[in-house]
Order: structure tokens, then sequence, then C-alpha cells
């Protein structure tokens, strides 16, 4: 997992969860959500395809919006607001 | 457990495999006016998710997390906990042994029910456990003695209720204290899965997941084959996230007890095996298009010949004279390899792992 940024930084906090595969990336995502406070950006990288419906999924249920979800050539990236 | 005032909604955790009856015993308790979470468990051994990911074959089948797809039919929140460590001890020293295979399908409902008890995700509290369990349902663990040894060994009590059974057991905290209506509950029983696909229908569920073989890894005659092979030749009945991830990967082959081969079946297998060449020795045959194979254990020069020779046995170079293998080695050093591929012959039954 990388840049964390710190307490006046604008950059969204960043999991890596590249290698692992469904549940994994939602479980890490979930506990790192956790961690967030409301209004937080929260960007995750990961390679599995069944994120593309995993993730989106897990925030429906959970009602954190879903800003970007893009399908690149190695992964697969998205970023969530925290609600 | 939570102290409320008469008018607080109720809450509850309902445990949610992704199957027909979990939904529908969350359903039953969340129409009833209950505030319901669900919760799931990954223990690593289950078949949802990873080998879809994995198998090439498997992937013009719908990838959703069924677990997910029933907190949305629902409109509840999901879960998702990773229990992979604290699930090792429930697998390797279950209190009330093992299914059919090694399955301790007791051990884990009553591990569950209790996790679910004492999940700080549940921040907020809650009043009381939900599952789908159906009495006669599971031979091991879904039977009416074991119904009462689950809510004793959980630390649920009567604070465990099974909505779509309910009626053949005694009346629970819930029902007695009207949080909900006891006439509203099911008494279904046995392994006849026409009264859950008639509720199913009633509630205007369709696309439910059936799982054919069950959920769990664990109850799969193969799969725990091989990890029984994996205990004896390792001398000690352990595992880790890696060794139970590659026992659900291609062939498994043991030619002697210090070391087996795993060889990719399709190119799903191959990509997902080639996630450990830095871990393993692991063999590509050059000449011809064939399998990556990897080897766990502490192979000697002729047994790398014999694992090349099986390798090729694999590839489209089956049927020629000679095969090449580059043998790769973590340190980073590689050996070339020329070999006659094994004949069908001479690749011994008792080799293949689980059978």
């Amino acid at each position: 997992m990388t840049g964390d940024p710190g307490p006046n930084d604008a950059r969204p906090t960043r999991l890596d969860a590249r290698g692992l595969l469904c549940p994994l990336p939602v479980i890490r995502t979930q506990d790192r959500i956790r961690t967030l406070k409301v209004g937080d950006v929260l960007e995750v990288v990961a390679t599995d395809p069944g994120v593309l419906h995993d993730i989106p999924a897990w925030c429906r249920v959970h009602g954190h919006r879903l800003l970007t979800s893009e399908r690149r050539a190695d992964d697969f990236r998205f970023r969530i607001e925290i609600a | 457990m939570q102290d409320k005032g008469v008018n607080a909604p109720r809450r509850a955790a309902a445990l949610i495999s992704g199957g027909l009856d979990s939904l529908l015993a969350a359903k039953v308790v969340l129409d009833q006016g209950v505030d319901v979470e669900g919760i799931n468990f990954f223990t690593g051994f289950c078949v949802e998710g990873h080998t879809h990911a994995i198998r090439k074959k498997d992937r013009s089948r719908q990838k959703r997390n069924n677990a997910l797809w029933v907190a949305e039919q629902l409109g509840i929140k999901l879960h998702i906990v990773d229990v992979i460590d604290e699930y090792k001890d429930i697998v390797l020293n279950p209190k009330h042994g093992y299914g059919a295979n090694l399955n301790p399908c007791l051990d884990c409902k009553i591990f569950m029910v209790n996790k679910a008890l004492t999940q700080d995700v549940l921040d907020r509290g809650f009043d009381f456990v939900i599952t789908g369990e159906v009495i006669g349902q599971r031979p091991k663990s879904q039977r009416a003695d074991t119904m009462p040894i689950v809510a004793r060994e959980s630390g649920a009590g009567d604070r465990l209720l099974r909505p779509l059974c309910a009626l053949n057991l005694p009346p629970t905290l819930p029902e007695r204290e009207g949080w909900v209506d006891r006439d509203k509950l099911f008494a279904f029983h046995g392994r006849d899965r026409k009264p859950q696909m008639a509720l199913a229908e009633a509630f205007g569920f369709s696309d439910y997941a059936q799982p054919a073989g069950g959920c769990c890894f664990l109850t799969d005659e193969r799969y725990a084959g091989k990890l029984s092979d994996l205990w004896q030749a390792r001398g000690e009945r352990d595992y880790d996230f890696d060794d139970i991830m590659l026992l659900k990967v291609g062939r498994h082959i043991r030619p002697a007890p210090h070391y087996k081969l795993i060889v990719g079946r399709e190119e799903g297998e191959n990509n997902f095996l080639s996630g450990y060449r830095r871990q393993f020795v692991h063999l590509n045959t050059v000449s011809h298009t064939g399998p990556l194979t990897l080897i766990d254990g502490e192979p000697t020069n002729d047994d790398l010949v014999l694992a090349a020779r099986i390798a090729a046995r694999y590839s489209q170079g089956r049927a020629a004279d000679e095969v090449s293998v580059d043998v790769h080695h973590p340190s980073g050093a590689t050996e070339k390899l020329r070999v006659a591929p094994l004949l069908p012959t001479e690749l011994e039954p008792a080799w293949h792992v689980g059978g």
C-alpha cells in the first residue's frame, strides 16, 4: 500500500490490491475505508477482473460514491468517496 | 448486545453465505421491521470468487459475489470479514470432527455465529443473530441435535434465530420478546428445496445462486485428498493461504514423497501459477506450447528430469521424440533440458494427488 497522504494533502489515499483475488480486494477496501472519514477519497488499484463487479456492488450496498471506474491495460482503478 | 428502549428498532446480524437459505432467512426478519445487517466470512476455502477468476473455462460465468448480490436484493449492508488465519484452528482441530471429507461443518457454524456475535464491524451493537439453517438440510451440521449445540457453544444461546425452521424449535428470545412474530416464521425441514424455492418465488427472487457442490472446498473429496497429501508430505497438519489457493489449481502429481508438481491445465491456471514463479522451481516447455509447472518440495537433479518429462507429457509435444524444457530456480538460475515426454503408461495413477 502506498501514497497515504498527510493531513494537509489533498491526494486520495491509495490502496494497492494488485495480485489479490476477490473477495480480498473488497475486504481490503472495506477495512481501509473504516479508517477514513466522510468525504475522503480512496483510490483502489486491483488486477482481478472480479473487482469490476464487486467494488461497485460493495459501494452501492454501503452508500459510498464511486467517482470513477477505469479499466487499464494491466489493472483496474477506482476512486471512491466515503459516505 | 444492546439495552434499548421499548420502541427502538431491534438489530440483527444475518450470516449471509450468498445462497438461498440465508437470503430468505434475512428477508423474513427484515420484513418484520428488524434492522438487519449481513456478515459474510471469507475462510479461504470458499468456492465462489477465486476459482472463477483463475480458470478460463469459468470466465463465462457471471462474476458476481453472491453475498453482495444478496445484500443488494435485501437493501442491507454487508460486511465481508477475512477469517483466514482464525479459521485455521477450525480446520485443523475441529472439536466435533469432520463430515464426509475435511469439512468441519458443525465447528464452522459455531465459529461463524460466535464471530457474528463479537464482530466490531457492527459497532452499533445488535440484539440477535440470524442464520439460514434448516433442520435436516445438512447431515453433519444441520440436524435437530446439532441446533442446540451451535446455539450453546457459539455463546448466542436463545439469541440465535433460524427463521426458516423456527417452528420446529423452542421459541427464542426475539420471538418471546415480540421482536419478531413467530407466526410469520417457518417450519422447513429436510433436504427438500421446494419450500425454499416457493418462498423465493413469493418474494420475487429468481436469480439466486444454486451452488451444485456446496460453497466450501473442504466438502470436495478431491480437494480434501490434496490437503491430506500436503499434510502427509510435510509431516505436519498446517497450511498457509498460498497452500490452500494452490490446491484449487492445476493437476497435482506426486512422483515421490519429497516433491510434487502442480501443472497448469489451461491458460487461466498458467497465469495464476505464474504469480508463484519466484517462490518455486518452475518449468516451461520451450520447443512446444505447454503448461507452466511448479515444483513444491526439494527435487534432486534426477527428479527434475522426471518432472520435465511429465511437463512435456502435458505439452503439445507429447507425441514428439524430444521436448526442450527450461527449469527455472528461485535463485534466477535456469537449466535447459531436452527430454522424452513421459508415456501415458509411465505416469503412475497413484501419482495423481486427490484422485
